[in-house]
């Protein structure tokens, strides 16, 4: 399968990227990765007529703590945070997910960038920054901030202007006693989720649950947040039965569609399953039980 | 139609090409440099029959631009045998019947090649996960991973 025709622009700096988006406005489209694009592209649904390539600009691709965040550069492969001991240690929710994206070879070229900004609610990294609480850098004519819980707007749709390109993603680096967790269910390797839960919880002194993220995957027509059953969780501690009841609030907030995937029903009782594997999971990494 | 001047280092020689944007590197390898070990299977990113080292990494170029790969070094089926003397892999598909059809073995050859390299020692589980981007309809993988042991075991 072939792409309908396009202009390819290889820009060799950020500001040179924003001029040719802001030149060609929704004409064009940031190429990342390239893994959700490209397929889309050659299966011809969608085209644009000027792909703006920023695999060449120096400076985007970086995984480092700096000011009581972790940043990671938007063109940083999916390998590379596979191989991060940084990641490893300290931020298993992440280390938890990127083995389950797609396979190998497409988390050579896939970025963490791509699988936040494409804005498709069945990406997994979009709900665990939801549940982390990060925060994305975009640059157009200048530099600004936006919230991941204020990022996602609709299929395919984000806060990105045309002329933006998101450069960064800030995760704030969990308090001691925090824990963090994925758990997916798919049919097969390369496959979207059926359904999948991001938790990220920090303990208090007494052991009861002082902060709580929890976001679903392919739960609806974006990214969702369980906003509900994460203020449930605060101030209480996190037995079997708080567990259990913020999993069943979790999955009354997602609205999947039924596919081959699964059944609505089907789909919002693992929704439910999974959140409170990712929860239990969260609790023991965090020092509870 | 814009076109691109591009130059790209395949199995170690420099070739180099005019192309359209939308040309994606499988084409460019098998059309262009008319090198068609490379496969097409699937043709969207699932089936890695068209696995190959793009600066030492594989990756399945029915899923990246021709363009894309301007400057790069790129090695393809072709290019593992050095000398006359089939690479490790080759040889242990060859001695442990690692294929059938032989359809998605170019692919298998580029995957487990680049495992090896970052992995000396690996186990039957991290060598299923590393073909886990690439699908065999023939063998069941169970002689693909004897291969991969095979040839991890000649490399050391």
């Amino acid at each position: 399968m072939i792409p309908a025709a396009f202009d390819y622009h290889r820009p060799e700096t950020l500001d040179e990227a924003v001029k040719l988006l802001k030149k060609h406005g929704d004409e064009a489209k940031v190429l990342s990765g390239g893994m959700s694009l490209l397929p889309m592209l050659k299966l011809r649904l969608a085209s644009f007529a000027h792909l703006v390539d920023i695999n060449r600009i120096p400076g985007l691709d970086y995984i480092k703590e700096k000011g009581g965040n972790l940043c990671i550069g938007a063109m940083t492969r999916q390998a590379a945070l596979e191989r991060s001991d940084l990641i490893r240690t300290k931020y298993p929710i992440l280390a938890d997910a990127i083995p389950l994206i797609a396979d190998p070879l497409v988390r050579n070229r896939g970025t963490i960038g791509g699988n936040v900004a494409n804005g498709d609610p069945g990406n997994d990294q979009p709900a665990i920054m939801l549940a982390l609480g990060a925060t994305f850098v975009a640059r157009g004519g200048k530099e600004r901030t936006i919230p991941a819980n204020q990022f996602y707007k609709g299929l395919y749709s984000t806060a990105l202007a045309p002329n933006e390109i998101l450069t960064e993603i800030r995760i704030p680096a969990p308090p001691p006693r925090s824990g963090g967790a994925y758990a997916k269910l798919k049919r097969k390797t390369g496959d979207f989720a059926v359904a999948a839960a991001a938790v990220q919880l920090t303990l208090g002194k007494n052991g009861a649950i002082e902060r709580a993220g929890i976001g679903l995957t392919n739960a609806g027509l974006t990214p969702i947040e369980a906003v509900d059953a994460a203020k449930y969780l605060v101030g209480k501690m996190p037995d079997e039965k708080t567990i259990a009841e913020a999993a069943r609030l979790a999955a009354v907030k997602s609205s999947p569609s039924g596919d081959r995937r699964g059944t609505v029903e089907y789909k919002k009782e693992m929704a439910r399953v999974l959140t409170t594997r990712a929860l239990r999971k969260a609790v023991q990494r965090a020092g509870g039980n | 139609m814009a076109m691109h001047k591009i130059s790209v280092t395949i199995n170690g020689a420099v070739r180099e090409a005019e192309v359209e944007s939308r040309l994606l590197l499988v084409h460019l390898i098998r059309e262009v440099f008319r090198m068609t070990g490379t496969h097409v299977g699937c043709d969207t990113s699932h089936c890695g029959a068209c696995t190959v080292h793009l600066d030492g990494e594989p990756v399945k170029s029915c899923t990246v631009l021709a363009v894309q790969a301007d400057g790069a070094k790129i090695t393809t089926v072709e290019g593992l045998e050095q000398g006359g003397k089939l690479h490790a892999v080759q040889e242990g598909f060859t001695e442990k019947h690692g294929l059938q059809c032989g359809f998605c073995t170019p692919g298998m050859l580029m995957t487990t090649s680049a495992l090896l390299v970052r992995n000396k020692n690996p186990s039957e589980q991290e060598i299923r996960e590393a073909i886990c981007g690439n699908l065999c309809r023939c063998t069941g993988y169970v002689n693909i991973v004897k291969a991969v042991q095979y040839a991890a075991e000649k490399m050391r």
